[in-house]
C-alpha cells in the first residue's frame, strides 16, 4: 500500500447544495486525504452524483464548508476547475472533433503540457489512426476511453470519477484499475461512484457511503484487513442522526443518480 | 482572456468547417430570405433596389439567430457545456471566443448576400468602405448580443422560442442604424452613414464589455 498524505485534498464540512429548494446535498461532511482512492456507495438518488459535481465546482455550495485542493469553494468555486478532472456520465467531448483534438484542446485549455497528449492516447488505446478519427463516430466505449485520455493528459490533481467503469469493455476496465492504481502512486486523489461494488472496492482505501445526500458512513473496502484511513466521527463516519437535520432528508429524484 | 477566446474560436470554428452547417444550413436559410423577399414584393427592381439594405439585414439578423443557436447546440451535445466549464476557462475567453467565431461565420454570409442584394435586387454596390464599415460593426454587436443571450437560452428547456425573443427587441437600434448606413452608401451619399456608423459602434463596444463581464455569472447559472 502506497503511503498516503495527511494533507486532505477534500474537506466538506455540513455542506449544503440545492436545485432550487430542493437539497442535493443535505449537509455532508467528508474528509479525503491526498492520494486516496475513495468509492462513493449508495442508491440511486443518494447524492453520490451531486457530491462529485460539489468537488468540482459545478454545483453552488449553499451552506457549510467546502475546500478542495485549499481552494474555498464556497468564496470561488470556478479556482479549482483546472486542477479537477472528472467523468460524468457524459464525456464532455466534442463529436465533430477527433479524438486527438479533444485531448489537445482539454490540455491547452488547463494551460497543461501538450507533450502529454500522444502518451495518454497510446495509453488509452488511441494509436495511429483512431485518434484522427471524430469522436462521433467512435463507439461509446471508445468515446469513454476518449475522455479518460483527457483526465490522463491534463494531469488532473484530483480525479472525480461517475460510474467510470460503465460502457467499457473489460479491457478497458482493467486499464482503468490500472490507472487509478498509478494515479495512487502519482498522489493523485481519486473519488468514484460506483455500483460495480467488488471491482470497485478492489481499487479502493475506503468506501464513503451515501443516503439521502448525507455521508452516512465511511469504511474499509470488503476484504481489507489494514486500518481504515478514517478516524474523526463526526467528520466522516457521522451517522445520519448525528448529521444537521434543518434540511428534509431528499428523496431520491431520478436526476441526481 | 484573448488566449482563451483564440482557443475557443479556433475550436468552434473547426467543428463548424467540419460539420458544413453553416454552408448547407445557415447560407442557404439566408439567400432562401432573399429570394422570398423577392418573391413577396415582386419582381420589379424599382422596389426592391431601394429596400436592399433593409431585406439585406433582415436576413443576416435571422441567420444571426440559427448560427447562435448552433454555437450552442455544440455545447450542449454530451454535455460539453460542463466540460468547458470544467474546463478553467476565462468566462471572458469563452465569451469573446464564441462570438469570434460566430462573427466570421457571419461576414462570410454578409459577403455572399451582398453579391445576392446586387443580382436579385439590382442594389448598385457604392460606398464600399461604409458597406464593410457597416458590416464589421453591426456584425460585432449582433454577434455580442446573440452570444449574450444564448448563454442564457442555451440552459433552459425553450432555448429554441427563447433565443429570438430575448434578442430581436434588444438588436432593433442595430438593425436600424446598419440599414441607414447601407442605405446611405448604396444611395451614393455615404458622407450621410457616419452617425449611423457611430451607434453601430457604440452598441459594438457596449454589448462586448457586458458580455465579458456577465458571460461568466450566466455561464453557470444555465
Amino acid at each position: 500500500m502506497v503511503p498516503i498524505s495527511m494533507a486532505p485534498a477534500v474537506r466538506l464540512h455540513e455542506a449544503v447544495a440545492l436545485a432550487g429548494r430542493f437539497p442535493l446535498l443535505a449537509g455532508a461532511s467528508l474528509e479525503v486525504a491526498e492520494g486516496e482512492v475513495v468509492h462513493l456507495r449508495g442508491p440511486n438518488g443518494a447524492g453520490k452524483t451531486s457530491l462529485l459535481k460539489v468537488l468540482a465546482g459545478l454545483l453552488e455550495v449553499h451552506s457549510g464548508e467546502a475546500i478542495v485542493l485549499g481552494r474555498d469553494l464556497v468564496a470561488d468555486r470556478r479556482a479549482v476547475r483546472r486542477e479537477v478532472g472528472m467523468l460524468g456520465h457524459q464525456s464532455f467531448l466534442y463529436e465533430e472533433l477527433t479524438v486527438e483534438e479533444n485531448v489537445r484542446f482539454a490540455v491547452r485549455a488547463t494551460r497543461g503540457a501538450l507533450t502529454g497528449v500522444r502518451p495518454a492516447l497510446e495509453q488509452l488505446g488511441f494509436a495511429g489512426r483512431l485518434a484522427s478519427t471524430t469522436v462521433g463516430r467512435c463507439s461509446a466505449g471508445q468515446q469513454r476511453r476518449a475522455a479518460i485520455a483527457v483526465l490522463v493528459a491534463r494531469g488532473a490533481r484530483l480525479w472525480l470519477l461517475d460510474e467510470p467503469h460503465a460502457g467499457l469493455d473489460q479491457e478497458g476496465r482493467d486499464l482503468l484499475d490500472e490507472l487509478l492504481a498509478g494515479s495512487r502512486v502519482a498522489g493523485r486523489t481519486v473519488v468514484f461512484a460506483s455500483h460495480e461494488h467488488e471491482r470497485a472496492e478492489a481499487i479502493a482505501d475506503r468506501v464513503v457511503h451515501l443516503a439521502g445526500g448525507r455521508v452516512i458512513e465511511s469504511t474499509e473496502p470488503a476484504g481489507t484487513t489494514a486500518p481504515a484511513q478514517t478516524a474523526e466521527p463526526n467528520e466522516r463516519l457521522a451517522p445520519a442522526e448525528q448529521q444537521p437535520t434543518s434540511l428534509p432528508v431528499p428523496e431520491a429524484p431520478a436526476h441526481v443518480a | 482572456m484573448l488566449r482563451d477566446a483564440m482557443l475557443v474560436a479556433g475550436k468552434d470554428l473547426r467543428i463548424e468547417i467540419r460539420s458544413r452547417v453553416g454552408l448547407n444550413q445557415v447560407g442557404p436559410f439566408a439567400v432562401a430570405v432573399l429570394l422570398l423577399f423577392g418573391l413577396a414584393l415582386g419582381p420589379d427592381r424599382q422596389v426592391l433596389a431601394p429596400a436592399s439594405a433593409g431585406l439585406f439585414w433582415v436576413a443576416v439578423l435571422l441567420s444571426t439567430i440559427l448560427a447562435v443557436q448552433r454555437s450552442y447546440a455544440i455545447e450542449s451535445a454530451d454535455a460539453a457545456r460542463d466540460g468547458l466549464r470544467l474546463s478553467g476557462l476565462d468566462p471572458a475567453g469563452i465569451f469573446l471566443g464564441k462570438a469570434g467565431a460566430i462573427a466570421v461565420q457571419l461576414l462570410v454570409l454578409e459577403a455572399a448576400l451582398t453579391i445576392g442584394v446586387a443580382l436579385l435586387y439590382g442594389a448598385h454596390l457604392s460606398g464600399a468602405l461604409v458597406l464593410v464599415a457597416a458590416c464589421a460593426a453591426g456584425t460585432l454587436g449582433l454577434t455580442a448580443i446573440g452570444t449574450l443571450y444564448g448563454v442564457v437560452a442555451s440552459g433552459l428547456q425553450t432555448r429554441e422560442t427563447l433565443l429570438p425573443l430575448l434578442f430581436l427587441p434588444v438588436v432593433a437600434p442595430v438593425l436600424l442604424a446598419a440599414t441607414k448606413a447601407w442605405d446611405a452608401a448604396l444611395a451614393g451619399t455615404p458622407g450621410r452613414a457616419g452617425g449611423w456608423l457611430d451607434v453601430l459602434v457604440v452598441f459594438a463596444v457596449l454589448y462586448t464589455a457586458i458580455g465579458t463581464i456577465a458571460f461568466g455569472p450566466l455561464l453557470e447559472d444555465g
